[in-house]
């Protein structure tokens, strides 16, 4: 059995985690939609950044996001020692 | 598993994956180099078609099961990087395949909804879902929705949205499967979905989902390979780089620069003008049901009377009378739909790069896209795959895994939509009727493309084009000049795509009924061996059935699929993930909430596509946008109001959210 307050201080965690995953998440798919006609004056190599948001920026940070999250909570796992055992 | 034993059925699978990909790739160069040998293009359309089934159903009957474990979830030991390519394989459908890019060419930026809405889902999967699921451990979603909540209630409710979920979804899929068989080989429709439901069937009967698993993981791997080779070819051929995703900020320019000089272009404004007063008749003729609609029919019939029983004409009238709407209400439906076009038709090119300019089309792309996110961390058929890894952990680096080998096909569809848009304004538009490319002739040949010279000048204007979503991929290797090697090739990734979502949405539907329905509501006391029996035969029955459906080809399939998406984003969604997240949450709460959530979604899909409900300017598309906070509002309120769960609940919610030791209330079969 795990320990409550180690679950707690665990699960408190997680949760940040979750919240700051998500907040980036929103910010890169529904913040950039709402400002993409402005972020359309900057061109880069050709692709005006409103548009490249929502075509390959946001979804390459969505990536990146699923991947923090799976290294971050393995670390978790470990330092309130609630991994797996193998 | 143990550690070392894991490792090494690690390595297994790379090897065998590693030389079916080399395998593969020799297949597709050996036809290749027949065909410039001279073989006949009908030849490597069945070789792609029975080689690639053939594949399915040896990995189909290698992967023959009748253990309980491994029919339903795949003996848990797929390792995360094979779960994510089955997890993306089972996704992607062939309307990611080959209608997103078309989608993302006719819609301009207004498609990128699809592109974050299809991804930005597994955000919330991975970080949400997917670990807890795998911690708990059984089988299906409605199992979760039963141990979490307690009662039959829950699951029940969970059976039945599974079911209406999956099976129009599936219906769609059975129908993508009829038309590239018959496309490719040309037998008829429904013949060609018989063809198809063998292939589904050849993948899942035998092995259930260890079947799936891994007919899935080969399958993503021909898809993959097959949406790549044309685009890097086209930009290859357009830009002097192979590298499509990123040289297409290139089209991009030449689109938004030839557009421009289109808007005040005279002849395009002539054409445009053109369809207004088309839009214009037919809106009278709205105005003036049903007495227009006898009037016209009327019209026809008196023509084919006075005209010589073998004239031309008359054959061309007696065919316009068999299209004619059949009732006053037909008429007005399709009118209105072709009026809609027309009208669009009318307007100068807007933007392609451009977001919707008025806050209603900006509301409505954020609805859609949350929607859409919200709807695929929901969808049963997809968190099923999350019971299948060995391990919490596996579950969730599979999850970024999934995201990934999706985000490869999503990342370069735009630069399929841009370098098909810059080609037709390049090489297409202005040119004469007389010298039309021939990859326009072609598919125009099968109406995918649809070009008439409105005003008669004898030159291809852009407003005289119309494109089918469809023909953006499925043109795209002509357009680069490629061998027909390469168009077999698309089918086949295609039919991959296809073949994949159907198999994996059919084991949910039939896992609902035998499993969840079934077994733990009405028979309790059945045997493992009879369990699987009976998930078997029903997998028989459920494809039957998608199949006998999809061969009237309806319409709506596609708009239901749309649909599918917002009521698994009401119901499922804030269950599960309420379930995981708040400790509070409890049976009444959960059950009102999805009860509410299904009914206000249901609500406004039939209001705003039938009888002209209204909310916010919301399309019906996006009717979750009501449903999902509806749910959750309601959930948190009920369950606030009533009593907590007991203790015992709350520590199996305890037990779910940290990845050491077993379940309590999961325990393994």
């Amino acid at each position: 059995m795990v320990e409550k307050e180690t679950l707690e201080r665990y699960w408190g965690e997680t949760k940040k985690n979750m919240l700051t995953i998500l907040f980036i998440w929103a910010i890169v798919s529904y913040g950039a939609a709402l400002i993409a006609s402005s972020l359309n004056s900057i061109v880069i190599f050709g692709f005006p950044m409103g548009y490249y948001m929502g075509a390959q920026g946001s979804i390459t940070i969505f990536v990146l996001l699923n991947l923090y999250n799976s290294v971050y909570q393995n670390k978790l796992d470990i330092k309130y020692g609630v991994a797996e055992e193998e | 598993m143990a550690k070392e034993a894991l490792d090494a059925w690690r390595a297994k699978l790379r090897k065998i994956y590693g030389i079916y990909t080399g395998v593969f790739v020799l297949f597709v160069v050996s036809l290749w180099i027949l065909e410039s040998m001279g073989l006949d293009p009908k030849f490597i359309g069945y070789a792609f078609l029975f080689g690639t089934i053939g594949v399915y159903a040896a990995i189909g009957i290698i992967s023959r099961t009748s253990i309980v474990a491994e029919y339903y979830v795949a003996g848990r030991k797929v390792p995360a990087v094979f779960n994510g390519m089955a997890t993306a394989a089972d996704w992607m459908s062939a309307a990611s395949f080959i209608g997103m890019a078309g989608a993302l060419y006719n819609l301009g930026y207004d498609g990128l909804a699809y592109i974050m809405g299809w991804t930005g889902g597994y955000v919330l999967l991975a970080v949400l879902i997917a670990p807890y699921i795998r911690k708990f451990g059984q089988y299906t979603i409605p199992d979760f929705l039963e141990a979490r909540y307690g009662g039959k209630l829950p699951r029940f409710i969970g059976i039945i949205a599974a079911i209406i979920t999956s099976f129009t979804y599936l219906t769609a899929q059975v129908t993508g499967v009829g038309i590239i068989t018959s496309r490719f080989i040309g037998v008829p429709f429904e013949l060609g979905v018989f063809l198809g439901l063998a292939g589904i069937l050849v993948c899942s009967f035998l092995g259930g989902m260890r079947a799936v698993t891994w007919t899935q993981v080969a399958q993503y791997i021909i898809l993959i390979v097959a949406y790549m080779i044309p685009v890097v070819a086209i930009s290859y051929k357009q830009t002097g780089v192979p590298i499509p995703q990123i040289m297409y900020g290139q089209a991009l320019q030449t689109i938004e620069q030839k557009q421009r000089q289109l808007t005040n272009d005279p002849k395009e404004i002539e054409v445009r003008n053109i369809w207004k007063n088309k839009a214009d008749d037919l809106n009278q003729k709205i105005k003036g049901l049903p007495d227009s609609w006898s009037k016209g029919k009327a019209e026809i019939e008196e023509k084919i009377k006075n005209l010589p029983v073998n004239d031309l004409k008359r054959a061309e009238a007696e065919k316009a009378l068999k299209s004619y709407p059949k009732t006053p209400e037909e008429a007005k439906e399709k009118w209105k739909k072709d009026m809609q076009s027309a009208q669009a038709m009318s307007k100068p090119p807007k933007s392609y790069v451009q977001p919707p300019a008025d806050s209603k089309g900006i509301i409505n792309f954020l609805a859609l896209t949350f929607c859409l996110m919200v709807g695929t961390a929901g969808l049963p058929h997809v968190l099923m795959r999350f019971y299948t890894t060995p391990t919490v952990r596996e579950a969730r680096s599979s999850a970024a895994w999934a995201l990934f080998f999706i985000f490869l096909l999503y990342f370069t569809a735009p630069a399929y939509a841009a370098f098909a848009r810059s080609e037709v304004l390049t090489n297409l538009v202005g040119q004469a009727f007389s010298s039309l490319p021939a990859w326009a002739a072609k598919w125009a040949g099968v109406g995918l493309i649809n070009i008439k010279d409105l005003n008669g000048d004898g030159i291809i204007q852009f407003s005289e084009i119309s494109i089918n979503p469809d023909a953006v991929v499925l043109a795209t290797p002509e357009i680069a000049g490629l061998p027909y090697v390469v168009a077999g090739l698309i089918a086949a990734g295609g039919l991959a795509a296809a073949l994949s979502t159907a198999d994996g949405l059919l084991i949910t539907i039939a896992n609902a009924i035998s499993h969840d329905l079934y077994y733990k509501i009405i028979n309790p006391n059945l045997s493992p061996s009879a369990r699987v029996k009976i998930g078997k035969a029903l997998l028989l029955v459920v494809a039957v059935i998608g199949a006998y459906v999809a061969s009237f080809k309806l319409a709506i399939i596609v708009e239901l699929v749309a649909w599918a998406f917002s009521l698994a984003a009401a119901t499922f969604f804030p269950a599960v993930v309420l379930g995981i997240w708040d400790k509070r949450m409890n049976k009444a709460g959960a059950v009102t909430g999805m009860i509410v959530g299904l009914a206000v979604t249901l609500y406004y899909m039939i209001g705003s596509r039938f009888y002209g409900v209204d909310w916010f300017g919301i399309k019906t598309i996006a009717s979750g946008i009501f449903g999902i906070p509806a749910n959750i509002i309601v959930a948190f309120i009920v369950s606030r109001l009533t009593k907590a769960p007991d203790s015992e609940i709350q520590s199996f919610v305890d037990n779910i959210r940290y990845p050491k030791g077993a379940v309590g209330a999961g325990k393994e079969e």
